[in-house]
């Protein structure tokens, strides 16, 4: 494990140089993109992917030379690119800013389904056509493939330099990112600058794609995913929009992660990127290069909250809801209905929980399934460790996940907007990791099996009622508790913060402690929801709250209505409920919540009830 | 009826439920200075927005040459003809003084035409032929407002618009850039300039609009406006015009 000699070292550092120069090649893009459109576009991964598998299909079924392979896979991801500008982002050019970052969320979502749908989830090789040499120097050794991903690399780089530097659009580009309305004033067409940049990214981003599929000789639909992560920690360590700095962060983090896997191993690998990634946030949110250390300022920042006239329902409506629900399980005797509308009571818990946050306070939380991890594990290694019975771990577990959320997430509480997303969102993969490495508490990655269910007098409550009246039953006291205190002075408090920080503060409101208690209230509850999912489930991995969790909630609580505590039950219900009901093909439902997700966002962003 | 490089007719604008202008109308005559006067929230800055199609007016229509300017872009707009120097300057800070000259000319595709008139704006400005590698942001607020306008001119546009071209300078640069105004004025360049400062505009325009809360209460001859002893009390803020 530990390399003594200096041969293994230099192996490690142009291993570093190589995985640095991919992540450069999607750095840059994500940088260009920012400048001018001052959006972290979550997409781009997916584009990544694209670039992969048209490659995939270029190599291994039209057996186009090498070459002709990259300029396809250039050609594509660029037009690729600008559809996704077109479609995605410029018919929301007025909305919040983070109605955009939503939206290629959506996006992405709906991309790495849809190669999953094409080519199955399945993992392909992506045979090289190099050569099979490597030249040694001084005890490491580069290969062919090695040599021309440093070629690419520095190729588009010059390239870049040279289009934004000479050219008459290059530097219409560079005015449009320093300031917008003057460059339009100097007659500059915007839209045609966004769908340049976007086309150059996702070119750059597609023959990323396909150089990392050469190089570990496999692609897979969710390639993405972490690659876009990757280059989004990249750029933030360069600084955002500053396409130099994401070179300089690139390599950086490709050495750092090459290092770090020579020293603690292959699993650990992306803990060091999103660990880099907080510590940056937390130290230089305007990256290493930059000069002071501040906040960018405005264009950040911003809620998705739209403007509505939420939904009121009668109080003898709700009281008619909660009664048939309660009754349900006396009209309806199938155990399968019953366990998926129990399941959808637990995502309801989620929801009610990310909706606090998000919806109330506005902080667009990304990572809300970690709280879930958190609880389930705290409460299942409570019972069957300790010992505790389940009835008390399920509320310790509870405990725990408001504890660990919020200190995980407190170092975010000075950023804003985006920051915030990006934040929660590494917050919720580092959870993922140290689940997965922290062996001797977590069992690693064989996960947590046998977990005793929920029991009253020693008898196990396992059966169909059960499995759908405790969910219920807890969940209507926290929405109970969580309308209670919208409408107290609390409730108040934390919508203040939402639509203006600054102001909030200025009357003499610590934001600190409103966000804590807030992201405490949230935790608890997603922590209760997560142990009940343990208990009931019985096994449970690293896996089990996968980041499309988070995505998931998300799309139910802007369809029910941010803040809308009715609306994220509804939520629940439409997203878990339905497309169990009807039998919809599960390959099919992660496309459903993308298409979902991007359709509310452009037609319909206050959600169904309306945003409180 | 005169010979207007630019009228507004009757023009109606709002930011959301708010009226910003009440039946604007107001035309700037072929050559000529001429300059929108008002205090705070008049709706100076808004006409402004206007005329550059940056916020699009209820009813009333914005007319360049005879010519609506209706559904036109921004960028549409400034190929028509009109430059603008933005309040603030608002120079790209990161770009040289020359890039920052010659994006002025990124509508125009006659690269000698464009080279030309880049010679003759820094015969103009000499001060900016030391400065054109120099990053635009480490000027001085004076040597910007000659790089806006410098960027304004290669457009070879008819009509410049300037949004308070005298603010956040020195008064000694103040009197440097009404020159530049009339100097400007002086190659057949129409102006329409913006001002809060109404004695300084009054010494170089020809032709003056007053205007308060949206609506033009004066008009006339700079000369007579500033003679006014009504507008120097009322609009002008009177010590200050005195």
């Amino acid at each position: 494990m530990f390399p003594t000699s200096f041969g293994p070292w230099l192996d490690y550092t142009i291993n570093g140089l190589v995985i640095g120069n991919i992540y450069a090649l999607l750095a840059v893009g994500l940088a260009l993109i920012f400048g001018v459109s001052h959006l972290i576009n979550f997409a781009h991964g997916s584009v990544y992917m694209v670039g992969a598998y048209i490659g995939w299909l270029g190599i291994t079924k039209l057996n186009l030379p090498l070459p002709v392979t990259f300029a396809v896979v250039a050609v594509g991801c660029g037009l690729l690119g600008a559809v996704i500008e077109r479609v995605g982002l410029r018919p929301l050019r007025n909305a919040p800013r983070i109605a955009p970052l939503l939206a290629t969320i959506g996006l992405s979502v709906v991309l790495d389904q849809a190669a999953q749908l094409l080519f199955s989830p399945d993992p392909r090789a992506l045979p090289t056509q190099l050569p099979n040499w490597r030249i040694a120097i001084g005890g490491g050794s580069i290969g062919a493939l090695d040599l021309l991903i440093a070629g690419v690399g520095i190729g588009s780089a010059a390239l870049l330099y040279g289009f934004l530097r000479f050219t008459r659009l290059g530097w219409a580009v560079r005015a449009t990112a320093l300031d917008r309305d003057a460059a339009q004033q100097c007659g500059v067409d915007v839209d045609k600058v966004n769908r340049t940049v976007f086309a150059i990214a996702s070119a750059l981003g597609g023959v990323s794609g396909l150089l990392v599929g050469m190089y570990y000789n496999t692609i897979d639909p969710n390639m993405g995913f972490q690659a876009g992560l990757k280059g989004i920690v990249a750029q933030l360590i360069g600084g955002v929009g500053n396409v130099p700095g994401a070179i300089a962060g690139s390599l950086l983090l490709g050495l750092i992660e090459s290092y770090g896997i020579a020293l603690f191993g292959t699993s650990y690998r992306n803990l060091f990127a999103f660990v880099a990634l907080i510590l940056i946030l937390v130290l230089r949110p305007n990256g290493l290069f930059a000069k002071a250390r501040r906040l960018p300022p405005e264009p950040l920042t911003g809620t998705f909250i739209a403007p509505s006239r939420p939904l009121v329902l009668p109080r003898w409506l709700i009281g008619v809801l909660i009664a048939a629900a309660l009754a349900l399980p006396f009209a309806v005797q199938q155990p399968y209905l019953l366990q998926t509308l129990g399941n959808a009571w637990l995502y309801a818990l989620l929801a009610l929980s990310l909706t606090l946050v998000a919806g109330t306070v506005g902080q667009v939380s990304l990572g809300h399934a970690g709280l879930l991890a958190i609880g389930a594990y705290a409460s299942a290694l409570l019972a069957l460790d300790a010992g505790i019975p389940v009835l008390l771990a399920v509320p310790l577990a509870g405990v725990i996940a408001a504890a660990l959320g919020t200190a995980l997430v407190f170092p975010a509480f000075r950023l804003r907007g985006h920051y915030v997303s990006i934040a929660t969102l590494a917050v919720g993969e580092i959870v993922t990791l140290v689940i997965l490495n922290w062996e001797s508490l977590t069992r690693g990655p064989i996960g947590v099996t046998g977990v005793p269910p929920l029991s009253v007098a020693g008898t196990p409550l396992v059966s169909g009622q059960w499995v759908y009246w405790i969910p219920l039953a807890v969940l209507l006291v926290f929405a109970g508790v969580q309308t209670r205190l919208l409408s107290s002075h609390l409730g108040r408090t934390l919508r203040a913060i939402r639509e203006d920080d600054v102001a909030a503060r200025s009357y003499g409101v610590d934001l600190n402690r409103y966000k804590g208690l807030a992201f405490a209230v949230a935790g608890f509850v997603a922590g209760v929801g997560g142990a009940l999912m343990a208990h009931f489930y019985s096994y449970i991995n690293h896996e089990t709250f996968p980041a499309p969790v988070s995505m998931l909630a998300l799309t139910m609580v802007i369809l029910g209505g941010l803040g809308n505590v009715a609306g994220a039950v509804l939520g629940a219900v439409v997203l878990v409920g339905l497309p169990e009901l009807f039998r919809a093909a599960a390959e099919y439902r992660m496309l459903i919540y993308g298409v979902v997700l991007l359709l509310l966002i452009r037609f319909r962003p206050q959600g169904l009830l309306g945003t409180v | 009826m005169t010979d207007a490089v630019l009228r507004l007719d009757r023009v109606n604008s709002f930011y959301g439920p708010v009226q910003v202008h009440f039946d604007l109308s107001l035309e700037v005559v072929r050559g000529q200075i001429v300059c929108l006067l008002g205090g705070n929230a008049s709706g100076k800055s808004t006409t402004m927005k206007i005329i550059l199609g940056l916020l699009k007016p209820r009813s009333g229509q914005v007319l360049f040459d005879g010519q609506p300017l209706t559904g036109l872009s921004t960028p549409q707009i400034v190929r028509r003809g009109i430059g603008s120097v933005p309040e603030s300057r608002r120079l790209f800070a990161t770009m040289t003084v020359r890039e920052n000259v010659l994006m002025g000319a990124y509508t125009r595709d006659d690269r000698a035409g464009v080279a030309e008139d880049y010679e003759r704006v820094l015969d103009l400005f000499p001060k900016l032929r030391e400065r054109h590698g120099q990053q635009a942001g480490t000027l001085s607020g004076g040597e910007q407002q000659m790089v806006a306008m410098a960027r304004a001119l290669m457009g070879r546009p008819r009509l410049i618009v300037m949004d308070e071209p005298t603010m956040g300078l020195s008064p000694l640069h103040v009197d440097r850039v009404l020159e530049m105004i009339q100097t400007i004025n002086g190659q057949g360049v129409s102006v329409f300039m913006v001002e809060q400062n109404a004695s300084l505009a009054l010494q170089i325009a020809h032709h003056g609009y007053v205007l308060q809360t949206g609506r033009i209460v004066l008009s006339g001859p700079a000369a007579d406006l500033a003679r006014d002893p009504q507008i120097r009390d009322a609009y002008l803020g009177g010590a200050q015009a005195a």
